[in-house]
């Protein structure tokens, strides 16, 4: 910039001309404002960070600083006997070091199908997280396919409609889970079903947006070609929207579905069941060993999970990039 | 109308046939597809019901508790007992959770001149009057007395379904108004009103009891209940200390989870943004560090945010600091794949031409790659903080604190479910409002409207 105003102010000023050095003000008049608001923005940023963290270490069981040392303590500390009791702890095989304590306990929790072949308990919990996930998805989607027509402009005159529908789904997104999966377990006592259907109830609300957003941005042609040959709304909603949407509703939910894995965890840990609740008493009660296996066995699953709707998400769209659903989760 | 349909013959069928093979020689994968697509999903679902018991589940889930909870969310129940004094009087007694004062005057229950007491249901015509030794329960205007002796109350044989003998006590049904139970010494009333009681003040607060006009004028013109402090002010105490409500815990509590949002959303976005630069292919041309830095984004991203959370939890205690750093983790890693994908991707005739003055690499990127990616980055990283201030409500119930923790306990006792609903109130206005706020700022960055 110095060198700039040196040309501008110096000896060469006589090259800019009067309406030049005019702009040259302008601009760097522009520029100041431009750099004070930007500073006030940070300067806002930080404080604003700084006291969300200080409020934050107070609020805190534990503080920050006081408790790093320990923390690598914990870490250390939680290393299993062996790296073979993580496997051990995985498949459910007996342990040199049990002791008929909970934590080397690994042949209890075999689920026997005939007398000598049994599915190991943590694999078993993956399963139920994973066909959780999977239920709700289905149903969830199915569900929000049939509101996000009623939500779009372009298919629905009556703004009324519109308006409900979309308020109906930004109260099922927004609305804590916990509190359906909490009011489902006092009722239905405690089981999968709780936990599917919160995670059903936000699916329909986070899907039923993202599609109807598609269905929006829809060609219309068909749908005038189908209207000109008397078609009625359904006809023109099955022949003219339905193909061109379905790819992207496809690969919506299967964004969803992977999302809806990890959502299942979690609802199992407060109370759904599966490999969630499984996961919050193990690392609970310090067991390294079955700690360690879950994480391995999430961590493995989630990744093949994601990677096979990445794949197959690929194959149905082209290389666009949905990440970028994610906003509505 | 038929008439209006032109005919096709043989030819122009021949040629249509030609003109359009993928419409009338469709493979079986098309033709078939959906119908057997659908015939798996529906027998998976099926296989699931059963495996699930959800049919059992279904049959013996208490479905009279649920209405009563559901109930319970907007409205609250009043449950003095009655107890027959040896005296031949009846004495009113309030749990520790009573909703009155002292000494109150409650409209539904009024001491009768002979030591009794009258609970009416909604009407004169719907009433219990309450002695020692018999209670009249009136249904619809008609009495019904219900007798006590020594070992049993007794309904007459005349009585309604809704008066129902229980054993040795007497069960009277007054539908959504209440119910009571009268029993050898004493009469259980239950008591249903619309609302949520002693929401702004707690029966031990100066302004209990008083209705809307009343507060107004004691906030503005009225005479200092407490000469110490401003009316208001001790308005704001009195509301903030509720002791049912705990007003000043919850807000507390939500703004932890907000907290926790905020800091690990921000937090990650800083995490991520340099390190996008080294995962992109077209700025760091290694790809070894393109490699790595990637495989780091998928662990992270990979990782519950379960995992995070119980794991920060079993380190730091209970708090904002596992929340934050779950958020942290997870986000870090989510961020930094889809920043590392939206540098890949920017034009770089823009990076050439600052290239092209002999500008160091970090000024290349800084006016080259930033002023295309910033707007993405941010509306990705406002995307991100709208969906973790939901999580956050669910990574606090795990452990990590916050409004979710506050939740759990709440449904826990199964008795609160008013306060369930007041925070999941709270939690659906700021949920909104955020949505709102940074909707507004990504249709500001990226111009235009977005939903």
């Amino acid at each position: 910039m110095a060198t700039i105003s040196e040309q501008n102010n110096g000896s060469r000023r006589g090259e800019l001309g009067p309406a030049a050095s005019m702009m040259m003000q302008h601009y760097r008049q522009q520029l100041r404002t431009r750099r004070i608001y930007t500073a006030i923005s940070i300067g806002i940023f930080l404080v604003v960070l700084f006291y969300s963290l200080q409020f934050a270490n107070d609020a805190n069981a534990g503080k920050f600083f006081e408790r790093l040392p320990y923390f690598f303590d914990f870490i250390r500390s939680f290393v299993p006997d062996s790296p073979m009791e993580i496997f051990r702890a995985m498949f459910d095989l007996p342990s040199p070091y049990a002791d008929g304590s909970l934590k080397y306990n690994y042949t209890a929790d075999r689920h026997y199908i005939t007398d000598t072949l049994y599915i190991p308990n943590f694999i078993y919990q993956l399963v139920i997280t994973i066909n959780i996930a999977l239920v709700s998805t289905i149903i969830g989607s199915a569900l929000a396919f049939l509101l996000c027509f009623f939500a779009s402009t372009n298919l629905v005159g009556a703004g009324i409609t519109r308006f409900v529908v979309r308020r109906i789904m930004e109260v099922l997104r927004a609305f804590p889970e916990i509190v359906i999966a909490g009011l489902l377990t006092a009722i239905l006592s405690i089981g999968p079903i709780a936990a599917i259907i919160a995670i059903t109830v936000h699916t329909i609300g986070a899907l039923g947006k993202l599609f109807f957003e598609v269905v929006e941005n829809s060609d219309m042609k068909p749908d005038e070609g189908l209207r000109a040959a008397g078609a009625s709304w359904v006809e023109r909603v099955r022949f003219a929207i339905v193909p061109q949407v379905l790819p992207n509703f496809v690969s919506y939910t299967l964004l969803r579905a992977e999302i809806n894995v990890r959502a299942s965890t979690i609802i199992g840990a407060v109370g759904g069941g599966g490999i969630g609740e499984v996961f919050r008493l193990a690392i609970g009660r310090d067991h390294a060993a079955k700690t360690y296996a879950i994480i391995i066995l999430l961590l493995v699953s989630i990744i093949i999970i994601d990677q096979f709707s990445a794949w197959l998400r690929r194959r149905l769209i082209g290389q666009q990039s949905f990440e970028f659903g994610r906003g509505a989760a | 109308m038929t008439s209006s349909v032109p005919t096709i013959n043989a030819s122009d069928r021949e040629r249509l046939r030609e003109a359009h093979p993928e419409v009338f020689h469709r493979s079986i994968m098309k033709r078939y597809g959906l119908l057997v697509g659908s015939g798996i999903v529906t027998l998976y679902l099926v296989i699931c019901f059963f495996a699930f018991n959800v049919g059992p589940a279904f049959m013996n889930g208490q479905w009279d508790r649920a209405s009563l909870y559901i109930q319970d969310w907007y409205s609250w129940r009043a449950q003095p007992r009655l107890r027959f004094e040896d005296n031949g009087t009846v004495k009113a007694q309030w749990s520790s959770r009573g909703q009155y004062a002292q000494g109150a005057d409650i409209f539904w229950l009024k001491p009768t001149e002979t030591g009794g007491y009258t609970v009416t249901y909604g009407s004169d015509a719907d009433r219990l009057d309450v002695t020692t030794s018999r209670v009249d329960v009136y249904l619809n205007g008609t009495a019904y007395p219900v007798t006590i002796s020594e070992d049993a109350a007794t309904a007459p044989a005349d009585a309604p379904a809704a008066i129902r003998q229980d054993g040795n006590k007497v069960l009277v049904n007054y539908g959504y108004e209440g119910q009571a139970e009268i029993r050898t010494s004493q009469v259980y009333v239950q008591r249903r009103f619309l609302g949520w009681a002693n929401f702004l003040f707690d029966t031990k607060s100066d302004f209990w009891g008083k209705s809307w006009g009343q507060l107004a004028a004691l906030a503005t013109i009225g005479e200092r209940l407490d000469p110490a402090r401003s009316n208001i002010g001790h308005m704001v105490d009195d509301f903030l200390g509720n002791n049912v409500w705990q007003h000043a815990d919850i807000l507390s509590k939500l703004l932890q989870t907000l907290v926790m949002a905020f800091v690990g959303t921000l937090l990650g976005t800083l995490f991520a943004f340099p390190l996008a630069f080294i995962a992109a292919r077209n700025i760091t041309r290694s790809r070894a560090a393109n490699w790595g830095m990637k495989r780091l984004f998928d662990f992270l991203r990979s990782v519950d945010m379960l995992i995070w959370a119980l794991f920060f939890t079993r380190s730091f205690g209970p708090g904002p600091i596992p929340g934050i750093a779950a958020i942290f983790f997870t986000d870090a890693g989510a961020l930094g794949k889809v920043y590392a994908e939206a540098v890949e991707n920017v034009d770089d005739k823009q990076r050439e031409g600052v290239k092209s003055v002999g500008a160091p690499p970090v000024i290349v990127n800084r006016f080259g790659v930033v002023p295309q990616v910033l707007p993405v980055f941010i509306s990705q990283s406002l995307y991100f903080w709208e969906s973790n201030t939901r999580s956050a409500t669910v990574i606090g119930a795990v452990g990590a604190g916050g409004i979710g923790l506050k939740l759990l306990e709440a449904m826990g006792t199964n008795a609160d479910w008013d306060k369930v609903a007041y925070m999941v109130l709270l939690i659906l206005l700021v949920v909104f409002l955020f949505d709102a706020i940074s909707n507004a700022i990504r249709s500001r960055l990226i111009g235009g409207p977005t939903h």
